[in-house]
């Protein structure tokens, strides 16, 4: 039982990034822009975080993680407007533009790295976020185990994310547009609403989230930024919105799947039938779970119509 | 000449856009453009551009200016390896070109040359072939390897409508893992190497690391030949190329004029595979001497991306192309030696894709000029009846 207490605590605290930056592609293809630079976006702001918090973490002791992640969502911004200028604006391949920003993440990440620290990686930080318990929440039986103690509160940030998205999506009038902005822009122009607009807004915001996930992921699974530090979890938070159907449940759901099948790795020495596997397995498994998961919920039929289409006006 | 000619007129012009020569100063500008925002970044960094660029001539064409009149002056192991380097680039290069020629991404290439270095080194270490025929072995396995990784993302493209951008990402994570638990099982090694490959299953040659002042130059020269003649010869002169570029042109109408859509997209990948495993047989057999259990990514596969977009998918470009990424790969010591960081080298390789990615906004760009000359000339046109009217 306490094996299982701890394992679910730790996916829950490896699925919040991959909930948060699922979260940040759901506004962007809402939208109607395919965004697979979440996986750079993150890469950003993962490098951002470590570097920031480094030089703050001896001033501003429990606020500097706060502080890393919030620059690391502006830095993932600011990098996701060329995604947006090349998606939108410019009318480029989405896919192509995307590729080449997951190419200069760590390219720029590394180099930066060199011109600060003086070596391929950051230096490491002594702390990143500090796990807290619930005061009264933790005391439930079970479910304060599970829930409630010695966890990283970005995992309740995540939650409030999930919230957060669905109501502004799905209750709001701006949500309303965004979405209409990927089924059927045309429509949403003929209103007088602009497009352009809208779809820069989503990018924009899954900028912010995604760089908010990376800068997570690496202050509460790292020590420091390296080249490696975001693995392909950018990529696996587009297959959790897929198979999450372009929802903020359905990710909040594949998140947590995907955050499971990543801890098994990690436990395998632990579980006696497990342990003569090795461990490499345990690490492809989840990007295998990826393509598995896609063959049952590939159905197109959930995603936006406009979804990759640049929108001119007047077609 | 009515309006209607001028419009035709321009019609054709428009087909003519897509010749040789358009793509080549495309790529020559983001290529400029991309070694320009390099330049930025670096001056913004306080590091030295001039030494960037001192490095790049020291790789592609082995002169140290500074060692004028030495006999250090010209070394031609520079050239070596510059051009070893570049081998695995141009194929990783096709590998992304032949999909594009069928409407696929292939981002697996990657992935597919770690399944080419996996099946090279597992016939180089288990098969007992005393002879040179072991190297070919080792090389065709390469090829197999590539082609079969990029087997499921096919099937799962054609069959299931499943995007290969997603899939082949996947697996080149899956590859990555499990080729190093195959590798570290092998018998003799050890949890950084494999035991060193036997010397007849390797591509390299006496003759040309000597002509090259003992560089890693090897056979793969005579591999990526063929690669780029294979590639000409299936797209430009065989009915089966013909109809891979008409699914990539428009699969609708390819189904409609009888072609089987689906066989043709698994094909493509199996030789954008193929070729991605014989980069991996390059880079196994010639320029390592050992399986090496990896690290981390390192970037073959998606170096190919920015060698196979800038070639413009054409054989020639992608050699061409393969050599330029080649040197600035090859550079990268040098870099690092001449105090900058050799990530440069990446940054500019992800600038020209993402200059590539922005192609169609110069072409809007030049749309609206052409519309705009057009309109100008039409309503030149139309004064000039005007008067003539007039006169009469």
């Amino acid at each position: 039982m306490d094996l299982f207490i701890s394992m679910f605590v730790l996916a829950l605290i490896y699925s919040t990034p991959i909930i948060i930056a699922s979260l940040g592609a759901l506004f962007s293809e809402r939208s109607g822009v395919v965004n697979i630079a979440i996986e750079g976006i993150m890469t950003i702001g993962g490098f951002v975080a470590a570097t920031v918090i480094v030089f703050t973490q001896d001033s501003l002791g429990n606020f500097s993680p706060w502080l890393s992640v919030l620059l690391a969502g502006v830095a993932g911004t600011v990098f996701s407007l060329i995604h947006a200028v090349i998606s939108i604006d410019l009318q480029g391949d989405q896919t192509i533009s995307g590729t080449a920003l997951n190419m200069l993440a760590p390219a720029l990440g590394i180099y930066l790295c060199q011109i600060i620290f003086n070596q391929q990686r950051t230096e490491i930080f002594r702390r990143g976020f500090v796990k807290v318990s619930v005061p009264g929440l933790s005391e439930i039986p079970v479910l304060g185990d599970l829930l409630f103690k010695q966890i990283y509160p970005t995992f309740y940030l995540a939650v409030f994310l999930v919230i957060f998205s669905y109501v502004l999506l799905w209750k709001t009038p701006f949500g309303l547009r965004l979405r209409a902005a990927g089924e059927h822009p045309s429509a949403v122009d003929s209103l007088g609403i602009s497009v352009r607009k809208l779809r820069y807004t989503g990018v924009l915001i899954s900028g912010f989230l995604g760089g908010l996930a990376g800068g997570i992921m690496v202050l509460t699974q790292s020590t420091q930024f390296t080249a490696t530090s975001i693995h392909g979890m950018g990529f696996i938070a587009i297959a959790a919105l897929i198979f999450g159907r372009w929802n903020p449940w359905g990710v909040l759901g594949a998140g947590f799947f995907f955050g499971f099948s990543q801890i098994f790795g990690i436990y395998s020495r632990d579980i006696p039938l497990l342990a003569n596997i090795p461990k490499e397995v345990f690490q492809a498994l989840p990007y295998a779970l990826t393509v598995i998961a896609l063959l049952f919920f590939s159905g197109k039929d959930a995603a936006p119509k406009s979804v990759g289409i640049p929108y001119k006006a007047g077609q | 000449m009515s309006d209607t000619d001028l419009i035709n007129m321009q019609k054709k012009r428009g087909l003519r856009e897509n010749d040789n020569l358009r793509l080549f100063l495309t790529a020559l500008l983001a290529i400029a453009l991309s070694l320009l925002v390099a330049v930025f970044v670096m001056w913004a960094t306080g590091v030295e551009p001039r030494n960037f660029f001192k490095a790049l001539l020291r790789t592609y064409t082995g002169l140290d200016p500074a060692k004028a009149g030495t006999d250090q002056f010209f070394r031609p192991r520079y050239l070596g390896e510059f051009l070893q380097m570049s081998l695995p680039l141009i194929l990783t290069g096709l590998a992304l070109g032949f999909g594009q020629q069928c409407g696929l991404f292939n981002i697996g290439a990657e992935g597919q040359v770690i399944a080419g270095i996996l099946g090279a080194n597992l016939v180089a270490i288990l098969i007992p072939i005393q002879n040179r025929s072991l190297a070919v072995l080792a090389v065709i396995a390469a090829g197999l390897f590539g082609a079969l990784w990029a087997l499921i993302p096919g099937l799962l493209k054609a069959y299931m409508g499943i995007s290969e951008v997603v899939t082949t990402i996947m697996f080149n994570y899956i590859i990555f893992y499990l080729s190093n638990a195959v590798l570290k099982s092998l018998p003799g090694s050890n949890p950084q190497r494999t035991v060193d490959l036997p010397e007849n299953a390797m591509l390299s040659s006496n003759w040309l690391r000597e002509i090259t002042g003992n560089s890693r130059l090897h056979w793969g020269i005579v591999v990526v030949a063929a690669a780029i003649i294979c590639y000409n010869l299936i797209l430009n002169h065989t009915s089966f190329g013909y109809e891979i570029k008409a699914c990539g042109s428009n699969r609708d109408a390819a189904a409609y004029a009888g072609i089987k859509v689906r066989s043709r997209i698994v094909y493509s990948m199996m030789i954008s595979g193929l070729f991605a495993g014989l980069a991996g047989a390059c880079l196994a057999l010639g320029t390592f001497r050992y399986g090496r259990i990896l690290q981390g990514f390192e970037n073959y596969g998606f170096d190919g991306i920015a060698v196979g977009l800038l070639g413009g998918t054409k054989g020639v470009g992608i050699l061409l192309a393969g050599l330029l990424m080649g040197g600035l790969r090859s550079g990268q010591p040098l870099m690092q030696a001449e105090r900058v960081p050799l990530e440069i080298a990446q940054i500019v390789s992800a600038l020209i894709v993402l200059f590539v990615a922005m192609q169609k906004g110069v072409e809007i760009l030049g749309d609206y000029m052409a519309r705009k000359r057009m309109s100008e000339k039409m309503a030149e046109n139309k004064t000039a009846q005007a008067s003539e009217e007039g006169g009469k």
